[in-house]
């Protein structure tokens, strides 16, 4: 009786513990959502002065702060890709194949995880100045494919390690020859880990604020218009657009987990 | 013969391995180790007047990195990044132990919950904790209004609010491994456990945490060493009262535009990432454990 009991208060107990660390997670959302709503149009829009839907739509009018959106979306579509292409040849070639220097190429691998991010910002915009190259779009994207790839890596290497390389030897004996095996074959049993990487970098492309803050020269991507905003005030048509995002993502998460990447996708979703 | 032989030891051998590691092997050439060399050899230089790099050998960067006010911003990140570290684990390990032992079926849903809030802008995010604390927010509303306190109390700007905005920030690199490791768990040994007379603390300490320990060291190596490179949290939240290292290295590239002295302070990073990594994998840890 008094096992049941005590059992009945550490569930109680964790059932509040649990609560108490998802409001910590979920306050800050519910203040942007809040904020999206205000009708203040004072900096720095912090005073309560009643419910409008106006940010909305005056939110479609702020050519600046859509134009920054539009380059987040370029920057992480693009790095995606080149990251998932790069990444996923790697992570196949390093698999496979014994080379020179290939100890040093896995050790590099682990720099952009492990180092604070600041650290290859500087390290990015000092090479960048000193070869001459002008900042803006392609240097975001050559900073954001470079800490996209080992993420790719790693998922692609998570799926090789339980891969059979029977299958391609019997693609390659029925005449197949390597470039059709790779497509026909390999890419395709690859796919979860590379579906997994691929999404994982586009949501570090897209949230990333402090490696863009050093390599953007003139152009201004979502996060660094934000971070321009936190001086004055950030006006509620970035919290009515930040909340857009928040539902699109959700939705995406949604269509998601209801079986596109059916399976494999927990062993993405722990990576991120 | 001989060029018949090599050409085809090119098609076969050398051209796949080009095509696929070739890609990879020049990007974290240029984009890694490079840069990282051209910063330490940075922060070798000094500067003209016109604030230019002028790559001429000096020691004064590191000279200057032993100054008083500087060794108080050291003592200050470590004090805040240990603080993160701890406060992660302590909310982090019971959270992670929970849902990953919960035999509820919207636990799948609970897990995405701890994922969802961070596909939204981190920035904006804690632009949000700073509206909800400040003296006008709505936690001082609330105080007001309950009558804990007539005068809204000052929440910002101090060490205790970066710290709640680093763990913030940084807790999902905490809970994901150990909710990973917790789940991995095979019940049976719990239940061996409690079947031989241990109490469910006891089974905690002297079987559970043993055997997720790998979780904690990844998670805490995740968080302690992003957190001090994390400017914008000290900077939204501390107004300048709890700069951390990475502060410094802002400001010497953003502001002060002394590159050479910034690159100095970012090679102190480098070498405390080192340090820690070696030791996380003198005690066993796993490196592909710190894929995020």
């Amino acid at each position: 009786m008094k096992r049941i009991k005590k059992e009945k208060r550490v569930k109680r107990i964790s059932v509040i513990f649990c609560i108490i660390v998802y409001l910590y997670l979920f306050i800050p959302i519910a203040v942007i959502v809040a904020n999206s709503f205000n009708a203040t149009t004072s900096k720095p829009y912090l005073s309560w002065k009643g419910f409008t839907l106006d940010w909305y739509t005056k939110l479609w009018e702020n050519t600046e702060l859509l134009g920054s959106f539009g380059n987040t979306l370029i920057i992480a579509v693009v790095s995606t890709l080149l990251a998932t292409v790069i990444g996923t040849l790697g992570a196949v070639g390093m698999y496979r194949y014994k080379f020179k220097g290939k100890g040093i190429i896995n050790a590099l691998l682990y720099i952009p995880v492990v180092i604070p991010e600041i650290v290859l910002g500087i390290a990015l915009l000092t090479t960048f100045a000193r070869g001459g190259v002008p900042r803006g779009m392609l240097t975001l994207i050559m900073a954001h494919v470079s800490f996209c790839v080992p993420f790719v890596i790693f998922n692609v290497r998570a799926r090789l390690s339980g891969y059979d390389s029977s299958i391609e030897e019997a693609s390659m004996d029925l005449g197949a020859n390597r470039v059709v095996t790779f497509f026909e074959i390999t890419i395709p049993m690859l796919t979860p880990g590379i579906a997994g990487g691929a999404l994982l970098a586009f949501t570090l492309s897209i949230d990333d604020v402090i490696i863009s803050y050093f390599v953007n020269g003139q152009t201004k991507t979502f996060p660094l218009k934000v971070m321009e905003s936190i001086k004055s005030g950030v006006s509620p048509d970035v919290n009515a657009l930040s909340a857009l995002i928040l539902i699109a993502t959700i939705l995406l998460v949604v269509f998601t987990q209801s079986g596109i990447f059916s399976g494999k996708h927990k062993e993405k979703s722990t990576r991120r | 013969m001989t060029k018949e032989k090599s050409k085809h030891n090119f098609r076969s051998d050398v051209l796949p391995k080009l095509v696929t590691v070739g890609p990879v092997t020049v990007l974290l050439l240029c984009l890694v180790l490079i840069p990282l060399i051209l910063v330490g050899v940075m922060s070798f230089c000094r500067t003209d007047e016109y604030y230019n790099v002028v790559y001429k050998f000096t020691f004064t960067n590191y000279a200057k990195l032993v100054s008083p006010d500087y060794l108080k911003i050291y003592m200050q990140s470590l004090v805040i990044a240990l603080l993160t570290t701890v406060m992660c684990v302590l909310v982090g390990y019971p959270f992670a132990y929970i849902i990953a032992r919960t035999r509820s079926r919207k636990k799948k849903l609970l897990y995405m919950l701890v994922i969802i809030p961070f596909w939204t802008n981190s920035l904006i995010r804690i632009y949000g904790w700073r509206t909800f604390l400040g003296n006008t927010g709505w936690f001082n509303k609330l105080i007001m209004a309950i009558g804990i306190s007539k005068e809204p109390i000052e929440f910002l700007y101090k060490t205790g609010t970066t710290v709640f905005g680093m763990v913030y920030c940084l807790i999902p690199f905490m809970i994901l491994p150990l909710y990973t490791a917790i789940e991995k768990l095979d019940d049976s040994l719990l239940e061996a456990s409690s079947d031989l007379g241990a109490k469910p603390v006891k089974t905690f300490f002297e079987v559970i945490v043993p055997l997720t320990a790998s979780g904690i060291f990844s998670g805490s190596i995740m968080v302690f060493i992003p957190c001090l490179g994390y400017f914008f949290v000290s900077n939204i939240l501390g107004g300048g009262n709890t700069d951390m290292i990475g502060n410094l290295i802002e400001r010497q590239f953003k502001s002060a535009n002394n590159w050479p002295l910034g690159a100095a302070l970012s090679i102190i990073l480098i070498v405390v990432t080192l340090l820690l990594v070696k030791l996380y994998q003198k005690l066993g840890g796993d490196m592909d454990d710190l894929g995020v």
